[in-house]
């Protein structure tokens, strides 16, 4: 599943947005974020000073300069964050809208139908569904089978079956039944989809703060106190120093020192992470299980549909001695035609390959008549002009040949045991008393796996394989696919106790699943993704559901909580960073004209005390769009080494913040008194 | 400056670090309630103790019942020195017979031995009377500094356990801390020291006649007893008025090595306490690295400024310009030096030289040591507290660096150790910068200084980075012992010392109660160079930002005046 493109700068987007900005000017929606709620304080009390003196004539040519540009870093850091609320939105809007036409037939207590519109569906109601018509809500099968449309929500175009009982119940409200009729029980109240759920992720106002937001939060909170009293007091040791300051300088050092880089793009990295979701299709019940996913250190797999294909698969036909190969692959071709298994068919897909018949239709011979698969004989074939060839487990077979005078050579014996030991199933062919040979069952690993599984274990985590085959076979897939630990002839519930086990040694588990059996486990892990095509329990116990169910994309989520957290690291570094080139700027230009000894600090060597605080207050205010395209992307995540990946960020974000200022300040500085503006 | 001149530094550090070795190992032992040689000859004392306060020794405390213990034991311990020295005129061993202390120079002088400060706006040996110095400052001494180490131990504590509601308990740490660690090495100490010539007597002062045919009184006193625990306990608080300048507190150059050694002992042990008590001897290395790092850096520009040399006296034609002004001729500029580094990155507050006159910059130096916080080393305990809260910090940022939520060794660092955190290393440098400039803004605070201009400034930062980080050292040329400076201080060194110690413990009990996450190749090590680097970095950069404004316009600037022959 590739990431579909950002575009940032939607025109469409941007207008809304701006519009957002100057509406969250409002003070008690900036009360939210606290280190801007500081900055708009002081914008008034600057603005007001502005007014005043430009009401009693004085020079306020200045202090406008500074106000406008207080201004607009509330205006851009605000912008920020409504853009990734439009982003947001436009995606969840694009997904839901087909919902919003959409009708339903509710079944009444006395069986008759109702029409009504999707949007007053309640849980617990019972539709009919039926060819054509869209799925009018969230819900699961209670009856029937349909095959279903998903591509609205998961963009595959492959339609899916979705039956009453089983795994494969549960249903999505704005996807469209192509055939079939279904029964479906509605589970979400309007305006508790998973499609409302995500749209309140995306909005500023409704979203939870992240327990890491809050930790961060209080850093940066503590960061403004601090500087709070760096500049009050500041005023005070400069009045004994005999330098006299003005308010609205010290309030451009104090904005320009507080963490307003990182303060006014935090809501938007967490929005946009959300955002980031969406786009590979994953509804999140909440923020903090995008983040528990950065840390994730162990994941459970089951083997079946997520590591391999599903099936076992044919892979080689074994003759015994005195059979020719041509002769084994013929008969058991046909005891396999209406062998309706995926092995079996497997096997007569090998078979047409062997014989150079790829594609032929081959049709049962007249006459025969076929002996399919019980749990009691472990044997399936045909009988057909007299002969009986089946074709099953070493011991089943065995048996057959036995009670017809055939005995079991020593040599079939060691090619079962060989191709056991590799960790493939063998099935012994048979023709009425007389062995033909063993087909080679294997598991096929599904494509790319291992290079996934690899990329998981670089990033720290430990994958375990959960499978019910015997430990020989499972210790072959586990090594083939580079698992780094497995369970043998796991029993449903092993699951359960095999989180509450790591738990308790103080991993973080996430699991991925499905049936119902699963949700005990998928409510115990801390990430817990369900499929969509899951049933209902196992969409309710977890915390994330993946809407094109295909379960390797677990590692998709586990990047983008680590992107949003290292985005979220990154920028506070950087932000905190940029204040020496700041203190660089404006305390030489504050104690100059008393101090011109001090004038050594001015190592930008900027134009004058004026021009070098107004260039840093713009510096303060521009970085902010400047580096909303990399909050919204992300800052970039490869699995590598922490240590090298902490060196790197160290090296952009912590020096390159120590350095960008001097020379972004120090350009503006050139532009300004250029421009003759102060 | 050649090698010959460095040499003394580098033997001096070596040796520490030989000692702070198996003293280390030692207090984890003794904490992790091990046996150890002094068992034999301790243990006994130490259960009587426990029966006579009705201690139980295998029960245990959540950190409000050890905050609640601690508090109150400081709290008494406050008021018993406080209502001591009003009342010295009528209790025995004075003979010198002073009277009554004034009110808040009693009160700033309980408080600042309670916190482990030993700020001293009097003069001892003009002050306090034999019996208030051995039974209330020299007493509480030793419990300050015990209490400064047991608070360390419950904070480790709250990362060694998982899923525990407890974190040790308060009195039998703080009896471990008396019995094992202090009283021990305070023995040695003082038998050492008076046997070098330091007095321990209870005579009254001696009238002498001088060559010159003039009266002198020669202050004397239990001295050797109260210096040796004043160093090891990182107090600092002098029997006289001139410290560990004056002869009777340090007579030879033995003495004054092993006063330096002892101020520097435990706190240069304490982080491989950390390390043994954790079973990750690196991460005590690290920790140790990073306190060393800093201390090298600060020796290294104290040192560059003094031999700079001062251009006002080089002009006058003295050598060099070297500036021995403050400086006892004894010990002459490296081992001032070496002292007053060592004094200041400790939390000691013992001095061998007067830092007013240092050369500016040096002074610069010295604030700034005190004023991120007292983390290289630091005091007893609470420096090594200090710096774990700075590595909890550190490594929030580089844990979101690494796309993980931030963890520290092993321990999930969520909202509440943020804000303990925040607020442990932030209440000192607030208090530190409200109360000097409220100082340097108002005519009483003024009326204490003695120097105008950039260096009046840098008086006053010095008496509340010293105050507000529990040091207790002084400047010099402000005059303390006024109602404003004596509240004021010590209103900074309550904070100082209880906004380290209650977050600490806080976030020792929120620690407890988690798992601790296994270590995987997702792990950030914390025991690597670039860890130590970063750790180094955030204590700089923070003080740095902190402290910039008010350090270039006190010492910055003076430095920039005196290179042009400006003094104040």
């Amino acid at each position: 599943m590739k990431e579909k493109k950002l575009r940032i700068w939607k025109s469409e987007l941007m207008i809304q947005a701006l519009k957002d900005s100057v509406r969250k000017l409002n003070p008690r929606i900036m009360a939210k974020n606290p280190v801007m709620f500081i900055v708009e304080m002081v914008s008034v009390i600057t603005l007001w000073i502005t007014v005043r003196d430009f009401l009693t004539g004085g020079d306020f040519g200045f202090n406008g300069q500074i106000s406008l540009w207080l201004w607009f870093t509330l205006l851009f850091a605000n912008f920020a964050e409504a853009l990734a609320e439009g982003q947001g939105r436009a995606q969840a809007e694009s997904l839901k809208k087909t919902r919003s036409e959409a009708f339903a037939k509710r079944l009444l207590a006395d069986g008759s139908l109702e029409t009504i519109s999707a949007l007053s569906l309640h849980k617990g109601d019972v539709v009919w569904v039926e060819e054509g018509d869209p799925i009018p809500g969230d819900g699961e099968v209670t009856e029937g089978v349909a095959l279903v449309d998903e591509s609205a929500i998961t963009g595959e175009s492959a339609p899916v079956i979705r039956e009453a009982g089983g795994d494969r119940s549960g249903v999505t409200g704005g996807t469209r039944v192509l055939s079939g009729k279904i029964k479906v029980r509605i589970t979400a109240n309007p305006g508790e989809t998973f499609f409302d759920q995500m749209i309140t992720m995306v909005e500023s106002a409704k979203r939870k703060k992240t327990p890491n937001e809050k930790a961060l939060d209080v850093l940066l909170i503590g960061l403004t106190v601090t500087f709070i009293t760096v500049v009050i007091t500041l005023r005070y040791f400069a009045e004994y120093m005999s330098v006299s300051t003005t308010t609205p300088i010290l309030v451009a050092l104090l904005v320009c020192l507080m963490p307003t880089t990182i303060g006014g793009l935090l809501p938007a990295i967490g929005i946009a992470g959300m955002d980031r979701l969406l786009r590979h299709n994953f509804i999140a019940m909440s923020g903090r299980a995008v983040e528990a996913a950065g840390d994730v250190d162990v994941v459970l797999m089951d083997k079946t549909g997520t590591i391999t294909l599903g099936n076992r698969m044919a892979t080689e036909f074994l003759a015994t001695e005195g059979v020719s190969e041509k002769d084994l692959i013929h008969s058991t071709l046909l005891a396999s035609l209406a062998d309706d298994t995926p092995e079996g068919r497997s096997i007569v897909v090998l078979a047409k390959e062997r014989l150079g018949m790829r594609g032929r239709d081959i049709r049962a011979p007249v006459g025969a008549s076929f002996f399919s698969f019980s749990v009691d004989t472990r044997m399936s074939g045909i009988d057909w002009s007299g002969h009986r060839i089946r074709k099953g487990a070493y011991d089943a077979i065995k048996d057959f040949v036995t009670a017809q005078g055939g005995t079991m050579p020593e040599k079939v014996r060691q090619i079962v045991d060989a191709v056991s030991q590799e960790g493939c199933t063998p099935l012994v062919v048979a023709e009425d008393g007389k062995i033909l040979g063993v087909i080679r069952l294997k598991d096929v690993l599904k494509k790319g796996i291992h290079e996934r599984i690899s990329q998981i274990r670089q990033m720290g985590i430990k994958s375990v394989m959960i499978t019910g085959d015997n430990p020989l076979t499972a210790a072959t897939i586990a090594a083939e696919a580079g698992v780094g630990d497995f369970i043998a002839e796991a029993k449903p519930n092993i699951k359960l106790e095999l989180i509450r086990k790591y738990q308790a040694e103080g991993h973080l588990v996430a699991m991925i699943g499905d049936g119902t059996n699963d949700a005990p486990a998928l409510a115990q892990a801390d990430v817990a993704v369900a499929m969509n095509a899951g049933t209902q329990a196992a969409r309710e116990a977890a915390n994330i559901v993946d809407l094109d169910s295909n379960p390797t994309k677990l590692l998709d989520i586990v990047e983008i909580g680590k992107q949003i957290l290292i985005t979220r690291g990154a920028l506070t570094t950087f932000s905190v960073a940029n204040d020496l080139a700041k203190y660089f700027a404006i305390l030489p230009a504050m104690f100059i004209a008393q101090y011109p000894l001090l004038g050594i600090l001015d190592i930008m060597d900027l134009a004058s005390p004026k021009t070098a605080v107004l260039s840093a207050v713009i510096f303060n205010a521009i970085i902010i769009p400047m580096l909303i395209p990399l909050a919204l992307r992300g800052v970039r995540y490869r699995p590598t080494m922490v240590s090298a990946l902490l060196r790197r960020n160290l090296l952009i974000f912590g020096f390159g913040g120590l350095m960008i200022p001097f020379i972004g300040i120090k350009l503006i500085d050139l532009l300004i008194s250029g421009l003759n503006l102060v | 400056m050649t090698f010959h001149d460095l040499f003394p530094i580098l033997f001096f550090l070596c040796l520490l670090t030989l000692f702070a070795l198996p003293l280390g190992e030692f207090m984890a032992k003794v904490f992790n309630g091990k046996r150890t040689f002094l068992t034999r000859i301790v243990g006994p004392v130490e259960r009587v103790l426990y029966r006579v306060f009705g201690v139980n020794e295998k029960e245990e405390m959540s950190w409000k019942t050890y905050a609640f213990s601690l508090i109150i034991f400081n709290a008494i311990g406050i008021m018993g020195l406080f209502i001591l020295q009003l009342i010295q005129g009528w209790l025995p061993f004075n003979p010198q017979k002073f009277g009554a202390v004034r009110w808040d120079t009693a009160l700033n002088a309980a408080i600042s031995f309670v916190t482990n400060t030993n700020w001293q706006s009097y003069s001892g040996e003009m002050t306090m009377s034999y019996f208030t110095q051995m039974a209330g400052l020299t007493v509480q001494n030793f419990l300050s500094a015990a209490v400064g180490l047991s608070s360390v131990i419950a904070l480790i504590r709250g990362f060694i356990r998982r899923t525990a509601e407890t974190i040790g308990n308060f009195w039998v740490d703080l009896t471990r801390s008396l019995l094992y660690v202090l009283l021990p090495l305070t023995i040695i100490w003082a038998i050492v020291l008076s046997s070098q010539g330091v007095v321990q007597t209870l005579r009254p002062s001696i009238h002498a006649r001088t060559l010159e045919g003039r009266e002198q009184v020669i202050a004397l006193g239990p001295t050797a007893s109260q210096v040796a625990i004043k160093q090891l306990g990182t107090n600092g608080g002098g029997f006289f008025n001139t410290n560990s300048a004056h002869p009777f507190e340090s007579p030879t150059p033995l003495t004054d090595f092993m006063e330096v050694f002892g101020l520097m002992l435990l706190p240069v042990s304490l982080p491989l306490t950390f390390g043994a008590m954790l079973n990750k001897r690196r991460q005590g290395w690290a920790i140790f690295a990073s306190m060393m790092a800093l201390f090298l850096i600060g020796l290294a520009v104290t040192l560059w400024s003094e031999f700079q040399g001062n251009p006002i006296l080089e002009r006058i034609g003295i050598h060099n310009g070297i500036n021995m002004e403050g400086k006892e001729v004894r010990f002459g500029v490296i081992h001032s030096i070496l002292f007053a580094q060592s004094t200041t990155a400790v939390a000691s507050g013992a001095v061998n030289s007067m830092h007013d006159s240092l050369m500016p910059l040096s002074g610069l130096v010295l604030i700034f040591n005190m004023a991120i916080g007292e983390v290289i080393f630091g005091g007893v305990g609470v420096g090594l507290i200090g710096m774990i809260i700075y590595a909890i910090l550190t490594m929030f940022l580089a844990g979101l660096m690494i796309g993980r939520t931030p963890e520290f060794i092993g321990k999930k660092l969520e909202p509440y150790e943020m804000m303990m955190s925040v607020i442990a290393v932030l209440s000192p440098a607030v208090t530190m910068l409200l109360m000097a400039s409220i100082a340097i803004s108002t005519k009483i605070g003024l009326s204490s200084l003695s120097n105008a201009g950039p260096h009046g400034l840098s008086e006053v930062l010095y008496a509340y980075a010293s105050s507000a980080n529990n040091n207790g050292s002084a400047f010099a040329g402000l005059n303390a012992n006024t109602l404003f400076y004596n509240l004021t201080t010590s209103f900074a060194m309550l904070v100082g010392r209880f906004s380290t110690i209650f977050p600490a413990l806080a976030i020792s009990g929120s620690l407890a109660k988690k798992q601790i996450i296994p270590v995987s190749t997702g792990t950030f090590p914390t025991t690597n160079m670039l860890f130590v680097m970063m750790l180094v970095g955030v204590v700089i950069v923070v003080g740095a930002l902190t402290f910039f404004p008010a350090l270039t316009l006190g010492p910055l600037l003076e430095h920039l005046l005196v290179q042009i022959g400006k003094t104040f």
